[in-house]
């Protein structure tokens, strides 16, 4: 930003101009939002307050991070740039990427009868069903928009439609017809693709931005149809009392026929909870498997080719409109099969949960984790989905900024933030795969780096 | 008829703010290739702004003269939009010239989210409304008992964009930094080479991008009197599409397609459902992007190896 950027070394009066320049600049950039306060009083009208130490506090966090950027940090970035890249990577990396993946699906195989077993039937709901559960849906459909975005390169904003389709079929499928939910199930992934299709056949000429904002324009009519056509959806109030699950016909409740009658066990709401558990992890799984299967077909492989380069991808003889539909449709498919678990799960839907905003935190997950990563989705979901739990749990803060402070506020504040920060440290994502799935002799490093991609305005000229 | 006369009333004041907006999309995709969504939520923002300003003006300072304050309160809602627009810029997009075609876009996106919800910790999660800053009309005719009006805020709102609007294009056909962001528009490369900041020159279009979204998020307070944390977000897409129908990177056209939105918003809620009204505007997005994608004023997008 300032002149000290350029120069390697960096004197400490040169980094204090700096600093009280960005200073400057935030207390004009905070001054009207931080140091002043609108807020209604009782005669409801709009009175306003001002906040003079809170916007001294920003400006001198601001400052104080623009002195540390350049005075220390900027320099030592530049001695590590310098020194040597170690040619072998060390020998336990060799190993955790070996037993990273096994281990990690014995961890959450075992997790929930591990909380069961020490916290028991009353501590354990908030850690599989908050924790367990939650981010195991975000992983689901991560790894399902990962198909589009990561390996199709194409940007999805509205992917949550294909959720909402998935959960508006099984509730409506499952009060209508009285079917179960096994049956539901890869019906409701069928009509999401059905979906999938749909809105994918109009947009196969657009690319890039285009795309994204019609997938965009897509997702909130779908959500605007389910607001308003009342007869069918109930509009804002949204449907209640969804069929639950069963366990081969054994509902989970406190009646005779019963899980837990029929196992001679204790009745506990629990019980439910773990078997969903299972259920959006095998859902989960699945998908993953389905992809990294998928990614080794001529399909796959078509799907990244498409990332790389359209133009060369058709000059290939590569059917472009197959291979986009298709992932579309995959997509939308492992959607809707969250769609129907989570309208299980709920017994309750409305379109409050299928707003834009969950769109961009699946996309934020997708983005955040690497595209085209299977484990940079799980990482990045149980960052942003956890992180945003245990936001919830720290009631500690409430001891320090006030009783009326409440974290959970923050949670989309710190999502927006994230996805800025990890785009301008890291474009690719966190864990950035570009490792060549077809090679001669020996699998060799590529840069993470695009090898052509061209900015948007060079297309223009 | 005169049900017809006042609808177009309305969907012109509607059109000229959208207008507004959507000369930042245009103005910004025209020059680096970028939709830059968080736009919206600077109108938003622009919009809180002139309202703080205008209860800084009118209960602490005392001033009565509405005019004066509305003067006074666009002003500063451009300077601070602008300074905001600007280091939004420099901290979120410039690192990410040159990267791979979606890391902006998602930037953007993230940048969208945040200023939201910033807006919604810092200032409160509910709507604020303020006393109507402007009152009364005139009655253009009387006719089966419907009176057709055009109210003060309308007119102020007409002719404050079409006095931007006449500032702007001067900047843009007649001075240097018009001339200078036409040539980066072209090719930064060559007009780097000939000697024009290429970075300085989409720093100042973020600015006067921002300046424009400001006077309609002035705009905005004053017709409807209330403006809320999530007001960014559909008020900023109908604005894009607007961007889009008329041809994005286009001038004119933003300000046509601005004023076409307004008209189909308008007639849309008035004849035929106002709970589908915003379907209404995200089909003419879909639609045009399919049909049309160069839209009405815009060039073919040729693609090129």
């Amino acid at each position: 930003m300032g002149p000290g950027a350029q120069s390697e070394r960096v004197d400490a009066a040169g980094a204090l101009r700096d600093a009280a320049l960005t200073g400057l600049i935030a207390f004009a950039l905070f001054l009207p939002l931080i140091g002043f306060l609108t807020a209604v009083n009782i005669g409801n009208d709009l009175i306003l307050t001002t906040r003079w130490p809170l916007l001294a506090v920003f400006v001198a966090i601001t400052a104080a991070g623009r002195f540390v950027y350049v005075f220390a940090l900027l320099p030592w970035l530049a001695r590590r740039a310098q020194r040597p890249v170690p040619a072998e990577p060390p020998a336990w990396r060799g190993y955790v990427a070996n037993w990273f993946v096994p281990c990690a699906i014995a961890f959450v195989v075992v997790y929930p009868l591990f909380i069961f077993f020490t916290l028991g039937s009353g501590g354990g709901q908030k850690w599989i069903d908050n924790f367990g559960i939650q981010i195991l849906i975000y992983v689901m459909l991560g790894w399902g928009l990962n198909i589009v975005v990561g390996l199709a390169g194409l940007l999805d904003l509205g992917y949550v439609a294909f959720y909402a389709v998935g959960a508006y079929s099984y509730a409506l499928l499952a009060k209508t017809f009285g079917l179960g939910f096994w049956v539901l199930l890869p019906l409701a992934g069928i009509l999401s693709s059905f979906w999938g299709i749909l809105l994918g056949f109009p947009v196969l000429r657009l690319r890039g931005d285009y795309l994204a904002i019609v997938t965009l324009a897509f997702g909130e009519i779908i959500r605007l149809v389910l607001i308003n056509w009342v007869a069918l959806t109930n509009g804002y109030a949204g449907i209640i009392g969804i069929p639950r699950p069963t366990f081969f016909g054994m509902p989970f409740d406190a009646s005779d026929h019963g899980f837990a009658a029929v196992f001679g066990l204790q009745f506990s709401p629990l019980y439910r909870i773990i078997f969903l558990y299972y259920v959006i992890l095998a859902l989960a799984l699945l998908t993953c498997f389905v992809t990294v299967r998928l990614r080794r077909l001529p399909i796959g492989r078509a799907w990244e080719a498409l990332r790389e380069d359209e133009i060369a991808c058709r000059s290939l003889g590569i059917n472009t409109t197959n291979t986009k539909l298709t992932a579309f449709a995959m997509g939308a498919m492992f959607a809707g099969f969250a769609g129907s678990f989570f309208a299980a799960r709920e017994a309750f839907i409305s379109p409050e949960s299928f707003t834009f905003i969950e769109s961009a935190t699946i996309l934020a997950i997708v983005v955040l984790g690497g595209m085209g990563s299977q484990i940079g989705v799980v990482i990045a979901a149980i960052v942003m989905i956890g992180g945003s739990e245990l936001l919830r749990q720290l009631d500690f803060l409430k001891d320090i900024f006030g009783p009326t402070f409440d974290p959970t506020q923050y949670r989309m504040l710190l999502f927006g933030l994230a996805m800025v920060l990890i785009m301008v440290w890291r474009p690719r994502g966190l864990i950035a795969t570009r490792a060549p799935l077809v090679f001669l002799k020996g699998r060799k490093t590529i840069s993470a780096d695009p090898v052509k991609e061209r900015h948007a305005t060079e297309g223009l000229g | 008829m005169e049900y017809f006369v006042q609808q177009l009333i309305n969907g012109i004041t509607l059109g000229s703010i959208y207008g507004l907006i959507a000369i930042g999309y245009t103005m910004v995709f025209g020059i680096i290739g970028m939709v830059n969504f968080a736009h919206g939520d600077v109108f938003m923002v622009s919009a809180f702004i002139a309202l703080i300003a205008f209860l800084i003006l009118t209960t602490w300072l005392g001033i009565t003269s509405i005019a004066l304050a509305l003067f006074i309160v666009l002003l500063v809602a451009m300077t601070f939009t602008s300074l905001i627009n600007w280091v939004i810029e420099r901290v979120a997009y410039r690192p990410l010239r040159g990267s791979f075609r979606l890391a902006p876009l998602i930037s953007a996106i993230g940048m969208s989210i945040f200023l939201s919800n910033f807006v919604q910790v810092a200032q409160g999660p509910r709507n604020k409304s303020i006393p109507p800053m402007v009152q009364g009309e005139f009655v253009l005719f009387n006719q089966n008992n419907f009176a057709v009006t055009l109210s003060y805020k309308q007119l102020i709102i007409w002719s404050v964009t079409a006095v931007l609007l006449l500032a702007f294009w001067y900047l843009v056909t007649k001075t240097r930094l018009g001339r200078a962001q036409r040539a980066c528009e072209q090719d930064q490369k060559m007009a780097a080479l000939v000697g024009i900041d290429v970075d300085r020159t989409i720093s100042m279009t973020f600015v006067i991008a921002a300046a424009l979204a400001a006077v309609a998020g002035t705009m905005y307070l004053m017709y409807y009197g209330v403006v809320s944390f999530s007001d960014g977000f559909v008020p900023g897409v109908k604005a894009f599409t607007a961007a889009v129908l008329g041809g994005i990177g286009s001038l004119p056209g933003a300000v046509v397609g601005g004023l076409l939105i307004g008209l189909i918003e308008t007639f849309w809620s008035a004849y035929f459902s106002i709970d589908y009204k915003d379907v209404a505007a995200f089909s003419v997005l879909a639609i045009t992007l399919i049909f049309l994608p160069q839209g009405l004023f815009g060039r073919p997008d040729v693609e090129k190896v």
